[in-house]
């Protein structure tokens, strides 16, 4: 954990990017179809997938120190 | 930020939030079968059922309609729809002196007039509806859910707001577990809320728009069909009107390539006093959730007017699936019901950081 304070940026990059990864798959399972469904619902849920991954690597992190 | 600063908007998220909590749990919680409201109706509501004639004779618009009425004599029609998977026809009445809100709904076998199986709104759903919908209140109770709705849009922002300096010195997806459960659940809180925003700001802000619904379709009829409802000084009676299956091949010519969705009866609320209102739907992903309507003059039978929607309905008509997530297969219902699970751990979290914090407080 470093002790100095971090900026918006690197507070917010992830959960950013987390953002536009849902609303793509939200908005384009609405626009396309067929492949678009499947897709929208990974997009989706890989914001999910990404929130557990960066809370697994803290927890393996913490645990090591 | 400054601590000030920061005091300010933890107030904000703090009453926008508990105002707001106890409606948005009960949503969350009745969304969550709403969600797979289709399932669940099939289950349900299963039953072997053919058409008498699978042959293909096909009974008229018309005499659907005397088919449907006749098992309510007096009955005023309302509205009519057509499943997509069956010969049926539904048909939507109303007796004249029934108070708001009061329909029957009859899905009539077109082969031979007589009643099928219900294969949509299965009782117990539509009471999990209806309290989702407006608390069993009518449209006072729909605007006031709307208000919660833009209560859970502030308390999302103040949330957003409050997010940068809680996270200052913690790298993304720290929960400090081995730190007071207070401590930790206001990790999971702040993790769960920022990774979820996007979901939360688009199902909050559609529902929002569909508690508005009632305002927003008497707009359009007070507006676009003015000129229309100012023809005539009185109501069309029923023994005047016009063909009904006319009418909508009528339509159908007006509006060619586009698929017939529902026909609503002069007098209701999605058409004038005096017209049959054919509304179609296109064929791409997103024109299927837009409709156009035809309106035929019931006395005559002449089209009267095509009417493309304004901005606000086509608003509202894309609300609906954004809001139910009902538009990208199976797949995408339970990511939405994984995220609904979500939403109401951050609300329980929620609620939960603040009694502990008052306890302290005293």
């Amino acid at each position: 954990m470093s002790p100095r304070d971090q900026g918006l940026w690197r507070i917010f990059r992830l959960p950013l990017l987390i953002g536009v990864v849902s609303l793509i798959g939200l908005v384009g399972a609405l626009l396309g179809d067929g492949l678009w469904d499947g897709l929208g619902a990974a997009l989706l849920a890989g914001g999910l997938a990404l929130a557990t991954a960066a809370w697994a690597r803290q927890r393996s992190g913490t645990r090591k120190t | 930020m400054r601590s000030g600063t920061v005091r300010a908007w933890s107030r904000v998220h703090t009453w926008s939030s508990l105002i707001s909590t106890v409606f948005l749990l009960m949503l969350c919680v009745t969304g969550l079968p709403l969600v797979f409201a289709h399932e669940i109706d099939e289950v349900l509501l299963h039953q072997d059922w053919s058409p008498t004639h699978a042959d293909g004779r096909r009974l008229d618009l018309d005499q659907v309609l005397d088919a449907a009425l006749a098992r309510h004599p007096g009955d005023v029609p309302t509205f009519m729809s057509f499943d997509t998977d069956r010969p049926v026809v539904n048909v939507t009445s109303r007796a004249p002196d029934a108070p708001a809100g009061a329909y029957n709904f009859q899905p009539i076998d077109q082969t031979s007039g007589e009643a099928a199986p219900l294969v949509a709104g299965h009782p117990v759903m539509e009471f999990i509806l209806q309290l989702h919908t407006d608390l069993f209140l009518g449209l006072g109770g729909m605007l006031f859910l709307g208000l919660m709705g833009l209560m859970l849009l502030v308390a999302v922002v103040s949330g957003v707001v409050l997010y940068a300096p809680f996270m200052r010195r913690l790298p993304f997806g720290t929960v400090r577990a081995e730190r007071s459960a207070r401590t930790r659940w206001l990790d999971w809180h702040n993790l769960l809320g920022i990774v979820t925003v996007a979901w939360v700001v688009v199902v909050g802000a559609t529902g929002v728009v569909n508690t508005l619904a009632v305002p927003i379709i008497a707009h359009w009829k007070d507006t676009a069909l003015a000129d229309l409802a100012a023809a005539y000084d009185g109501p069309v009676a029923l023994d005047e009107r016009a063909s009904l299956d006319a009418a909508v091949n009528r339509a159908r010519e007006a509006l060619p390539g586009m698929t017939l969705q529902f026909v609503a009866f002069p007098g209701s609320d999605y058409s004038t006093d005096n017209h049959y209102a054919v509304f179609f739907h296109g064929d791409t992903p997103v024109t299927t959730h837009l409709i156009t309507p035809a309106l035929i003059d019931a006395r005559t039978g002449e089209l009267a007017a095509v009417a493309p929607m304004p901005w606000y309905v086509k608003a509202l008509s894309l609300s609906q699936p954004l809001h139910f997530g009902d538009y990208g297969g199976l797949g995408l219902k339970i990511v939405w019901a994984v995220l609904d699970l979500i939403t109401i751990v951050i609300l329980g979290s929620g609620l939960y950081l603040w009694i502990v914090r008052r306890r302290r407080a005293r």
